[in-house]
């Protein structure tokens, strides 16, 4: 996140913002990993992990808190300007965000526990394939945060639209596939779910690079930004 | 827990230090108040000698005769105009006036004594009283003058050493020959014996030690000057002698003379010097001093008046202490305040003395100093401070106005006689050279003072006027010049109270001169030959009489009021003009 | 550097139709106090009725260009400006120019707060007194009052107009010289940083008035607090070692600086 080659007069005041960076990116990482664990409860059907997703999830909403005070005190305590403002400000957007996330694949889990009480569905590596793509997304806007690059943050944004993409197709196939058995229509539900609570997890990293954006170049990431 | 050792360890060796750290801040402050005791104990010592030596200058013992002004003695011609005036014999007017209080002096050597009561110069004084006032002629008018300085001195009982003692017997005197002989039917004279006796005796012993002290040396020293001082052993050895012999003689008479004190026999209108004591302590013979003795008979109203000063050792006589005291006596001798010392230049004679003249010459000359120096020096320092660019030129001139401060004022006077007087043909003694002379003697402390103080004006206040649009000179004149103004007063009267206490430049341009008559207060009053305060006391401290002395401190003390008026008024006008910023 | 310069220019050209008219237009000013130089090609527009910050570390010549625009360096020995600087269009730095008419259009509040050791109706009437403005004592009355009102200051001072300047409290005395400034109606007001000297309160005091002042007057305030800058000004000029280094509207300074060393000085980063 270092997006001065300086270091501030004020040591503290450096430090700080260090740690609210440090403690972003392990919320990033945390969050992460309660993604994979999720993915996996519900690609190898095992209802064990949940409990570890949940567990994860508490501390996730503790770090939010944690974030959301570090900045309130940055702002009263020491008046950010420029970049450190920007910084901070995006901060308390992805820790949001992050925490949303942490919601979400906490969700997802819950429906790996479900899911074991049917025979497997032949979509599944459908989602298994959307929820890799979406893990990519998060990781890679975690490395644009912490590096303080645009590069991976704009090819997250656009990662998106292959995220929904991906999401529509396993939408209609479900649909179809639900149609034709009917007995399929309660587990597809809950992939439906899976999936859904997927797309939103590509959004909200999305989110996350247009923050990561603004924090680096204080402009919006748009459609021109995409295309370059 | 290495932390807490390393405290106490500070600790104990700050509370190690503390004593002695305290002991020398002590001795500081006892050496600082020592110090201003001291500077205030020598204040007060000096300030006490002045006034004690110049209290009396200001007051005057006269004589306050009636004078009567003979149309024929004042106005010779006869018409009463200012010239026939002029020419009156003032003088006679006042030996008759005399002479009337003490008919019985007739010989011309007394006469001459009688009218050294008064200095002669009284009769100019006379004279002008009478011009200002013709009507007077003809007329008995009380005229009052100031008697001579010596006898002032004795009146305030500061020329001799002097005792009154009682008397218990009847007195009688009765003529013997020349003489007169004085009889007490008690032992009145007794003390005075035994007084005379010891003084003989005392003198006789220290006669004795001299001679012995001289042939010693004579022991010493060898040929010639062995025999002076042998000699000089023998002469002292025969008085002492002598004296001895004389108390032994007559009976223990003593015979009075010169050498020995005075006593006086006094009793109403009638005074008798003794001229010899008989041992027995009840007669005494003596001669008239004053009135008719030569007939009294048991008189109880009498007393003994003692001179300790032997006659030979004062600068008044006998005759002259009796004509006094019978003139104080007959309530013809006042004391009043010293108007002389204030209406009267310099005088040869003290009592008629006075720093008239001083003042006024010193008065012009500031006048000379605070008309160039000030504006000269002020607008010098504005230019120099607010104009001048920064460059060597300006340095230049800085250090040499720094130098011109310490230059010795002696200079300045070397300087006044070569260019104000030989070069431009100025008079001397004049006050307008001396005003010269001392403004550019305080010119540097002038310029210096007041560049101080406009250093001392804020930077802010002239961005101030100029950022509102005023020019240079606004700025300057509207807002800075008066900021400064209290500095630049107190700074330019301590110049000119340097100027007012400075002797030595005026010494070079002949302001020292003997100047009876005062400068007139005005333009014409500028090339009158005048001098001023400090040269006055300088020039009374070297007078010949005793009665100067007083007259120097009266001086001195003139000029420390003048000068105490003068810092006055700068911390007066300081606190008027003091603004803060 | 003048590529850098023309870059700042076009900064400023991109503030929009609704932007007031130019009032200051310098162009490669340069000072130089006997011969070292303090202020290098400086180029800047500045708009009028509006508040122009100027920040920057001590001795980055802020101050100096500022005292440039009132002529106030002519007080100081050995300083040379070069360059164009016009006020309205009219060279500054003309000959025939004479610094007491300048002055005149172009007041100035410094750091310290200085009235003169008058009362406040002299201090305030000092101005129009020297220049001639009113020509009657009631004409003078009425300058003084309104001087004041403007400064918001008639308020607490209108039943004392005859104690000291003085006896002001700091923020009232600022407030004073900036009624001062006015009474002579300028054109363009600068100040020296003119809340350094004063507690919170008082600059607040003082900054509202900067603001409401803004509708009449062109004000150029120099200050080494990044947040009154961001709080009273619409543009801010960052100095740094004698050189104008960026220019642009306040909240895209204190936001998204340009130039590192903007940034790094704004996040307190200066080496």
């Amino acid at each position: 996140m270092a997006l001065s080659k300086t270091a501030h007069i004020v040591t503290a005041y450096g430090e700080e913002l260090d740690q609210l960076a440090d403690e972003l990116a392990r919320m990033g990482g945390m969050v992460e990993t309660q993604l994979e664990t999720a993915l996996a409860a519900i690609v190898r059907r095992d209802a064990s992990l949940v409990a570890g997703v949940r567990e994860r999830e508490k501390q996730v909403n503790a770090m939010q808190d944690d974030v959301e005070k570090r900045v309130l005190r940055l702002f009263a305590l020491r008046q950010p300007l420029a970049t450190d403002l920007r910084m901070t400000i995006s901060a308390l957007k992805i820790a949001s965000d992050l925490e949303r996330v942490g919601d979400l694949a906490k969700n997802i889990a819950y429906r790996a526990e479900d899911l074991a009480e049917y025979a497997p569905l032949s979509l599944l590596d459908q989602v298994e394939r959307l929820g890799a793509i979406v893990v990519k997304q998060l990781h890679e806007v975690l490395d644009a945060l912490s590096s303080a690059d645009v590069e991976p943050a704009i090819r997250v944004w656009r990662t998106d639209d292959e995220v929904d993409e991906r999401y529509n197709a396993l939408v209609r196939q479900m649909l179809m596939s639900m149609t034709e058995d009917p007995g399929q229509v309660e587990p597809g539900v809950h992939i439906l779910f899976v999936a859904k609570n997927l797309e939103r997890i590509g959004d909200h990293a999305t989110n996350v690079a247009e923050a990561v954006h603004f924090m680096v170049t204080a402009g919006p990431l748009e459609a021109d930004d995409a295309k370059s | 827990m290495t932390d807490t050792s390393d405290t106490t360890s500070i600790r104990d060796a700050v509370s190690r230090q503390l004593p002695r750290r305290y002991r020398a801040e002590l001795r500081f402050r006892a050496a600082g108040l020592a110090a201003v005791a001291s500077a205030v104990g020598i204040l007060v010592i000096l300030l006490i000698s002045i006034l004690s030596q110049g209290l009396p200058a200001f007051t005057v013992n006269q004589l306050v005769l009636p004078v009567h002004l003979d149309r024929s003695v004042v106005d010779p011609e006869g018409d009463a105009s200012e010239a026939s005036l002029r020419r009156g014999a003032y003088s006679r007017v006042l030996q008759d006036a005399i002479r009337a209080e003490f008919p019985e002096v007739t010989a011309r050597r007394d006469l001459r004594n009688l009218f050294g009561l008064y200095t002669p110069l009284n009769a100019t004084r006379l004279m002008d009283d009478v011009l200002a006032d013709p009507s007077l002629v003809g007329e008995t008018y009380t005229f009052r003058m100031p008697i001579a300085d010596d006898l002032d001195l004795y009146l305030k009982g500061r020329l001799v050493e002097d005792r009154t003692l009682a008397t218990s017997g009847l007195l009688t005197i009765s003529a013997d020959g020349d003489a007169l002989a004085l009889n007490s039917s008690a032992p009145d004279f007794a003390s005075l014996v035994e007084d005379a006796v010891a003084t003989m005796r005392a003198e006789a012993t220290a006669l004795d030690a001299r001679a012995e002290r001289a042939r010693n040396l004579a022991a010493e020293l060898e040929g010639s000057d062995a025999e002076d001082a042998l000699y000089e052993a023998e002469r002292l050895s025969a008085q002492a002698q002598a004296l001895r012999e004389e108390l032994a003689e007559n009976d223990g008479r003593i015979e009075l003379n010169r050498d020995l004190p005075t006593i006086l026999v006094e009793l109403s209108g009638v005074a008798v010097r003794l001229t010899a004591l008989d041992a027995n302590g009840r007669s005494a013979s003596g001669e008239a001093m004053l009135g008719d003795a030569a007939d009294i008979s048991g008189a109880a109203d009498w007393t003994l008046y003692v001179i300790d000063t032997p006659e030979s050792r004062r600068r008044v006589s006998d005759q002259a202490i009796v004509w006094t005291r019978a003139l104080e006596a007959r309530g013809l001798v006042r004391t009043d305040f010293n108007t002389y010392l204030f209406s009267n230049a310099d005088s040869r004679e003290p009592e008629l003395a006075g720093v008239k003249g001083a003042l006024f010459g010193s008065i012009l000359t500031m006048l000379i100093v605070i008309c160039l120096s000030v504006p000269v020096g002020v607008f010098t320092a504005i230019y120099l401070e607010e104009y001048a660019p920064k460059n060597r030129l300006t340095d230049l001139i800085e250090v040499n106005i720094n130098n011109l401060a310490a230059v010795p004022s002696i200079v300045f006077g070397l300087l006044g006689l070569a260019v104000f007087i030989n070069a431009f043909g100025l008079p001397r003694s004049a006050p307008l050279v001396g005003g010269l002379v001392l403004s550019l003697m305080t010119l540097p402390t002038v310029i210096i003072a007041s560049r101080a103080a406009l250093k001392a004006v804020p930077q802010s206040i002239r961005q101030a006027a100029l950022a509102v649009g005023a020019s240079k000179t606004q700025s300057v004149f509207h807002h800075v010049l008066p900021l400064a103004a209290p500095g630049i007063l107190t700074g330019s009267i301590i110049g000119l109270a340097q100027a007012l206490g400075e002797t030595a430049p005026l010494l070079m341009i002949g302001m020292v001169a003997f100047i009876a008559d005062a400068p007139t207060l005005g333009l014409e009053g500028l090339t009158q030959p005048a001098t001023v305060m400090p040269v006055q006391v300088f020039l009374w401290s070297d007078g010949a009489e005793r009665a100067f002395e007083a007259r120097t401190a009266a001086a001195i003390l003139v000029l420390l009021a003048l000068m105490i008026g003068f810092n006055a008024l700068a911390i007066y006008l300081r606190r008027r003009f003091e603004r803060r910023w | 550097m003048p590529d850098n310069q023309s870059h700042i220019l076009d900064q400023n050209a991109g503030f929009g139709e609704t932007e007031p008219p130019i009032k200051v237009a310098a162009r490669d000013v340069c000072v130089a106090y006997d011969g070292k130089q303090a202020l290098n090609h400086v180029s800047i527009d500045i708009p009028d009725r509006s508040v122009t910050a100027f920040i920057g570390p001590s001795g980055c010549g802020k101050s100096t260009f500022l005292r440039c625009l009132n002529r106030m360096n002519d007080t100081i020995e050995g300083a040379r400006v070069t360059g164009s600087l016009k006020i309205d269009g009219a060279e500054v730095n003309d000959k025939s120019i004479d610094p007491v008419v300048l002055r005149a259009s172009v007041g100035m509040v410094f750091q310290k707060p200085n009235p003169f050791p008058k009362s406040i109706y002299d201090n305030v009437a000092y101005g129009p007194r020297i220049h001639g403005l009113a020509l009657s004592r009631n004409d003078l009355d009425g300058i003084v009052e309104s001087s004041l009102k403007k400064a918001g200051l008639w308020e607490e001072v209108a039943d004392r107009l005859n104690d000291p300047g003085t006896s002001l409290s700091g923020g009232q005395q600022q407030r004073l010289v900036i009624a001062r400034a006015i009474a002579i109606n300028p054109e363009v007001i600068l100040m020296d940083e003119p809340c350094s000297a004063l507690d919170p309160i008082a600059t607040a005091k003082i900054e509202e008035l900067i603001d409401e002042l803004r509708e009449n007057y062109c004000i150029i305030i120099v200050t080494h607090s990044m947040q009154q800058a961001a709080r009273v000004s619409q543009r801010t000029a960052f100095f740094h070692m004698g050189t104008l280094v960026e220019f642009g509207r306040t909240e895209d300074i204190f936001t998204n600086p340009r130039d590192p060393r903007t940034q790094d000085y704004i996040t307190g980063r200066f080496g």
